[in-house]
Parts: structure tokens; C-alpha cells; sequence
């Protein structure tokens, strides 16, 4: 009896000693990873986080106007609002002169009313300078648009920091002053065309990057290791070198009098430079010879593993040689044309320098109206809206390419 | 790639257009390198062919130009301290991720390498808008810290792919013979995996040399890093200078990369392959 106890004790003992050992084993993993994750977490989840919040957060108005937006709150919308809520923002034009900030919200107000950016910068200047109540007819006196329903609706609806406002504006929508979600004048209706101009740019270049990269792949999947290795240096070599380096190499022949229009010019096939540089035309170049690499290296490693008794069986069978390679060989290297295109696919989509230095302005896509936005108008609110909707559309073809590929199988050079 | 007894007409003559068609592209893939090399020893300030003469003025303007050199002093300074960093933190993390004990591992994967997968202006926006409410933009730790974000995730990929290849029954011999887990790390494990920590490492230097929108985003003009310069050389003033930059860094990550690949072939003939 003492005998057998003794050894379910030890049994128990001994399972609790494994149950004790593996989560010691778990703990130690997790505390190899843990520093890296937490300075991910901190620099790159925050910040991505940040950008998130930015695209539907805008305290411009409600910080800047605050007594009249909190006494909007409780406006219908249906008249002009009451001789109170002029001299708040009477009260609030004299803060924000004070404090510098009219700009920034006749700035924020032209985002969705174009054109009245001057005027409330020019209104905030002259309510400054009134004393006395009443305000309502002083202030309309100063300029009409404050007997316009429609600007009080939508500083009501600014007021709200959390806004749908730059979501709504990358897909050509706004919030009409009824309240209703409609289409955007087809004057500023430009988002969603550049939304199509990055799928389509990206789709072309990795068609592109396809129909030159399938035949490269099979020679060099076909040819002995010797001449194989050398010509995979023409591939690699260029993979190698840093984008920027390729494009300025593109800008530099794309140019008027650049070495591809002397070739042409020289060889008689144009008696004018062609616009290359600053073109559609070039961008596309340019990014099918950066990403080339990028679908070629995918179809070439599956191409190796497939077995030429393949072919020689399909022949030998009967099959006319078109006839097999479509049925036969072609089947076998989808997996390697799924991996390379979806792969060029979603690093086409993120394109900037390429389109700002070789392409024209009518070629910029999606990152590069982020960065116009950022530099050029300071809209911090629109570049982060664009940002979301580019990171979405990633992700998503992300989520796709490691069902497919895996992430694990990320190959590098 | 040879043609079989049996080919038809199409069939011979697929496989000549195939060969053309690949000479065709490969000629495509390297000619602006070719292009570009040649036209940074032109002596007039001309990007056609052919070349009036031969000269290294834009050499000489490169060496002796202090935006340039200053340029290149900042992208080594950050590239050496976000080589160090992330190879240390890209090293120990895939040590982790190689246990088998691991919990949540995809997810953990996932956001490790997640900034290779984020477009660069996506993270570049989201560290402006970081960085300016702790203070970092415009500073050297701000720059290393934020390419480091960007550089830690291949060191992860390398190292974790070197490891795929390790025989853990060794550590485990050396912990059986008394051997400290940190001992068993640096006289077992470390020498055998060190072909992926270098490589990781020199892919780490390469992303921070050559990253360019991240750098747009939160450097100012005291900070300016080469691939920011030459985008500047590019957009304001065309100066064939570009070419000779761009020359010197074809040559610079060449070296590097072949450096990688020399690693890589040693790895496989290690593991037997």
C-alpha cells in the first residue's frame, strides 16, 4: 500500500514538475521576444495607431471655437442660431486673435466649404474689434455668410472632434447639411480616381513585371547551374542596388536628351525626343524594372522543383507541345506566379519616390498624394484618411498572400 | 536548357524567341546600371551619349562638397548605431520565435515584421506624428530609432531562417555537459548561426543607408542623409553629381550584398544542401 501511494505521489510530483518546466520553457521564450515586440509595439504600433486616430479625430474647431460649438450642440439647425451663440463666437474670435489660431480654423471651415477660408480669417479680425451687445446683427452686418445656415451646420458638425469628415472625402462622399451622406461636386470628386490610377498603375506594372519575368524564370530554371549563375547576376544586381539609386538611373535615361532618346533619335525611329521622363510611360518602366526581380525569384524557385519528365511524359503521351505546357507545365507554376504577382501587387501599391521623381503630376499615386497633402496643404487630417484606406487595402492582400505563401516564407535576396 | 529530338517548328522556334526574349530582358534589368556608371565620368555636365571626354569632376564635387560629405557622415553614424541595435534586438527575438514553446506565435510574427509589410509613408506619418509629441523629430536618435523599427524585421527573417537550420540537440548536449544557457548561446549556438546574425546585420546597415521617405519625414536639413541629398540633387537643382553618388552607391551595396550572398552559399553548404 505505502509502495503504490508512493508512486501516484511521484507521478503527481513528477507531472507537476513538467506542467512547471514547460511554462518556465513558455515564460523564457516570451521574454527572448518580449524586448523586441515592446519597442515594436511602442515605435511603430503607437505611431501607426496615431495615424488611425488622426483620420477621424479633428480638434481644430471644437478647441478653437469652444463656447460656440458647445452651445451648438443643443442647436436644431432649423433658424439662425440665437444672440447667444453670436456672442460666444464674438467672445472666441477674440481668443483665437489672441491666440493666432483664426487661420487654422478658416482653414479647417475650407475643407468642407470651399472658399471661405479668407473670409472668416477676415470676419475673426473684425469681430475682434466689437464691444457691445448685440452681436447677431453686428456680426451678419461683417459678412453675410453668418446668416447662412449652411456654414453654422457645419461648424456645428466640425465641432464634433470625432469626425467621419476625411474617411468620407477618399471615397468622393460628405455629409450634405440635411445630414445625408451624398457624392462630393464632381469638381473635388479626385480621390477615388486616385484610388483606381494606384490599382491600375500597380496592376499594370505586375502584368507587366509577369508576362517579362515568366520566360527569364524558365530559362533559368532550364539552363545548367554554370550559365544559370551567371546570368542570375543580371537579376540580382539591380535587386541589390537601393531604389533610389534605380530610379535616379531611370530619371537619368528618361530624359529629352537622355541615352534612350539618343538611341532613338540616332537609329532614325523619331525625329523628336519623346516625353519619356515626367510620363506615365516612364513610371511604368521604372517600377516594372524595380519590381521585376520581385515576381521573377518566386516562379523561378517553384519552376526548379518541377520535374522536365513532366514534359517529356506529356509529349511522349501525345500532347502537341502547346498543348502541354498550357495543361501540363503551366499548372504547375501557378503557385510561383500566385506568390511573385500578389508580392508586386502590394509593394507597387506603396510607391512614392518612383512616381515623384520619374512620373508627372497626373501620375502621383496613393503615398504620394499622402506626402502632397502633408507638404503642400498641411492637412494632417486628409493624409491620415489616405493612409488608412492604403494601409486597409495592404493588409487585406496581405491577409490573401499568407494564406497562400506564408508569412514565414518571406525570402530575402 | 537544351531542345529536345522531337521539337516541332513551333517548338524550335519558341524556344529561340524564349532565348531572345530572356537576353531582351536581361538587358533591360541591367542597362541602367550600365547607362548611369559610365555617364558620372563625363566630362560635360551632359546626361547623353556619347561622352565629349572623360573627367572625375563629379567625383571631385562629391568628395569635396560639404552637403555631400555631411551627408554621408550622418547615413554611416545612423546606419552603424541601427545596425547594432536591431541586430541585437532582431537576434534575441528570433532566438524566441525559434522555441517551439512559444505561445501566440503567428501573432507575434506578425507584428514583428509587420513594418516590411506597412507602406514606408504610412509608418513615415506615423512617426512624424509620434516623434512630434515626444520630441524627436529632427534629431540623430530619432532618425536611428525609427530606421531601426524599419531594419529589425530582416535581421528576424535571416536569423530566424538560419536557426530553421540548427540542430538543437547540440545546445541541449552542451546544457547536459553543465554548460550556463548563456554560455551554451555564445560558445555553441552563436559561431554556427553567425553567417544569418551578419547577414541580418548587413541588411539592417542597407535598409538605414538607403532609406529615403522616413528620413524625408522627420529629419531637418542638419540631418540630411545621402539618399536625402541626392533626392534633393534630383528634384531642385539637376547636378550630374547625382550620377557619381548614385555610382558610388551601386558599388557600396554590391559589395555589401555580395558579402550576404558569399554568407547564404556558406549556410547551405553547412546544412548540407
Amino acid at each position: 500500500m505505502a509502495h503504490a501511494e508512493a508512486v501516484i505521489h511521484n507521478a503527481r510530483q513528477l507531472k507537476f514538475q513538467l506542467r512547471t518546466a514547460e511554462r518556465r520553457g513558455k515564460l523564457r521564450a516570451l521574454a527572448l521576444v518580449a524586448p523586441l515586440f515592446l519597442f515594436i509595439v511602442v515605435s511603430f504600433v503607437i505611431p501607426i495607431v496615431l495615424m488611425l486616430k488622426n483620420a477621424i479625430y479633428d480638434p481644430d474647431i471644437s478647441n478653437n471655437l469652444p463656447r460656440t460649438t458647445s452651445l451648438l450642440a443643443a442647436w436644431d439647425g432649423s433658424a439662425l442660431p440665437s444672440e447667444e451663440v453670436y456672442a460666444a463666437l464674438a467672445e472666441d474670435f477674440r481668443e483665437s486673435e489672441k491666440a493666432k489660431t483664426s487661420a487654422l480654423i478658416g482653414k479647417r471651415m475650407n475643407y468642407e466649404m470651399s472658399g471661405i477660408r479668407s473670409k472668416i480669417i477676415t470676419s475673426a479680425r473684425k469681430i475682434k474689434a466689437l464691444t457691445a451687445a448685440p452681436y447677431k446683427d453686428q456680426i451678419i452686418a461683417i459678412d453675410p455668410i453668418w446668416s447662412d445656415l449652411n456654414v453654422w451646420t457645419t461648424i456645428k458638425r466640425a465641432g464634433n472632434p470625432v469626425t467621419g469628415f476625411y474617411l468620407l472625402n477618399t471615397v468622393d462622399l460628405e455629409t450634405k447639411p440635411d445630414g445625408h451622406i451624398g457624392a462630393v461636386d464632381p469638381g473635388r470628386a479626385v480621390y477615388l480616381d486616385i484610388l483606381k490610377r494606384t490599382m491600375g498603375i500597380s496592376l499594370i506594372v505586375t502584368l507587366a513585371t509577369l508576362v517579362l519575368g515568366f520566360p527569364v524564370a524558365y530559362v533559368l530554371a532550364n539552363t545548367p547551374p554554370r550559365i544559370a549563375n551567371i546570368l542570375m547576376i543580371f537579376v540580382l544586381l539591380p535587386f541589390w542596388t537601393s531604389l533610389l539609386v534605380r530610379t535616379t538611373a531611370w530619371f537619368v535615361m528618361l530624359q529629352d536628351n537622355g541615352p534612350i532618346n539618343d538611341l532613338l533619335l540616332g537609329s532614325g525611329l523619331t525625329s523628336q525626343p519623346l516625353p519619356l521622363i515626367f510620363s506615365r510611360f516612364g513610371t511604368i518602366v521604372a517600377m516594372t524594372h524595380i519590381q521585376l526581380p520581385f515576381t521573377l525569384l518566386p516562379i523561378y524557385s517553384v519552376m526548379k522543383t518541377i520535374p522536365p519528365t513532366y514534359m517529356r511524359a506529356a509529349r511522349s503521351l501525345g500532347g502537341g507541345p502547346v498543348y502541354s505546357f498550357l495543361h501540363v507545365y503551366l499548372p504547375q507554376t501557378l503557385p510561383g506566379i500566385g506568390a511573385g504577382c500578389l508580392l508586386t501587387f502590394i509593394l507597387c501599391l506603396g510607391y512614392y519616390i518612383t512616381p515623384a521623381l520619374v512620373g508627372g503630376p497626373s501620375d502621383q499615386m496613393m503615398s504620394g498624394i499622402i506626402a502632397e497633402a502633408i507638404n503642400r496643404e498641411n492637412n494632417w487630417g486628409k493624409a491620415c484618411a489616405l493612409g488608412t484606406v492604403l494601409l486597409l487595402a495592404t493588409l487585406t492582400l496581405y491577409f490573401v498572400y499568407n494564406r497562400l505563401v506564408g508569412i514565414d516564407k518571406v525570402k530575402l535576396g | 536548357m537544351k531542345l529536345p529530338s522531337y521539337a516541332t517548328p513551333i517548338e524550335k522556334f519558341a524556344y529561340y524567341a524564349t532565348l531572345a526574349f530572356t537576353g531582351l530582358v536581361l538587358l533591360f534589368l541591367i542597362s541602367p546600371i550600365l547607362a548611369i556608371m559610365p555617364l558620372s565620368f563625363n566630362s560635360e555636365p551632359y546626361f547623353s551619349y556619347p561622352m565629349p571626354g572623360l573627367s572625375l569632376r563629379w567625383y571631385e564635387d562629391f568628395f569635396s562638397n560639404e552637403r555631400w560629405m555631411n551627408a554621408v557622415k550622418v547615413s554611416l553614424l545612423a546606419a552603424v548605431l541601427v545596425t547594432i541595435l536591431s541586430t541585437i534586438l532582431g537576434t534575441v527575438a528570433a532566438l524566441g520565435l525559434a522555441r517551439a514553446n512559444l505561445p501566440f506565435k503567428p501573432v507575434i510574427l506578425g507584428v514583428l515584421i509587420s513594418p516590411m509589410i506597412v507602406p514606408v509613408i504610412i509608418t513615415a506619418v506615423g512617426i512624424y506624428l509620434f516623434y512630434a509629441q515626444i520630441g524627436l523629430i529632427a534629431s540623430i536618435p530619432g532618425l536611428v530609432l525609427a530606421h531601426t523599427v524599419l531594419a529589425t524585421p530582416f535581421v528576424v527573417v535571416t536569423v530566424t531562417s538560419t536557426l530553421s537550420g540548427f540542430d538543437h540537440s547540440l545546445s541541449r548536449a552542451a546544457a547536459g555537459l553543465g554548460a550556463t544557457p548563456f554560455r551554451v548561446f555564445t560558445a555553441i549556438m552563436l559561431p554556427i548561426i553567425s553567417p544569418g546574425v551578419i547577414s541580418g546585420a548587413l541588411f539592417a546597415f542597407v535598409t538605414s543607408f538607403d532609406e529615403l521617405v522616413v528620413a524625408l519625414f522627420i529629419t531637418s536639413a542638419e540631418q540630411r542623409t545621402l539618399p536625402k541629398q541626392m533626392f534633393a540633387g534630383i528634384r531642385e537643382q539637376i547636378s550630374p553629381t547625382i550620377t557619381a553618388a548614385a555610382s558610388i552607391l551601386i558599388v557600396f551595396s554590391v559589395a555589401l550584398l555580395v558579402g550576404i550572398e558569399l554568407l547564404r552559399r556558406r549556410t547551405e553548404r553547412l546544412r548540407g544542401h
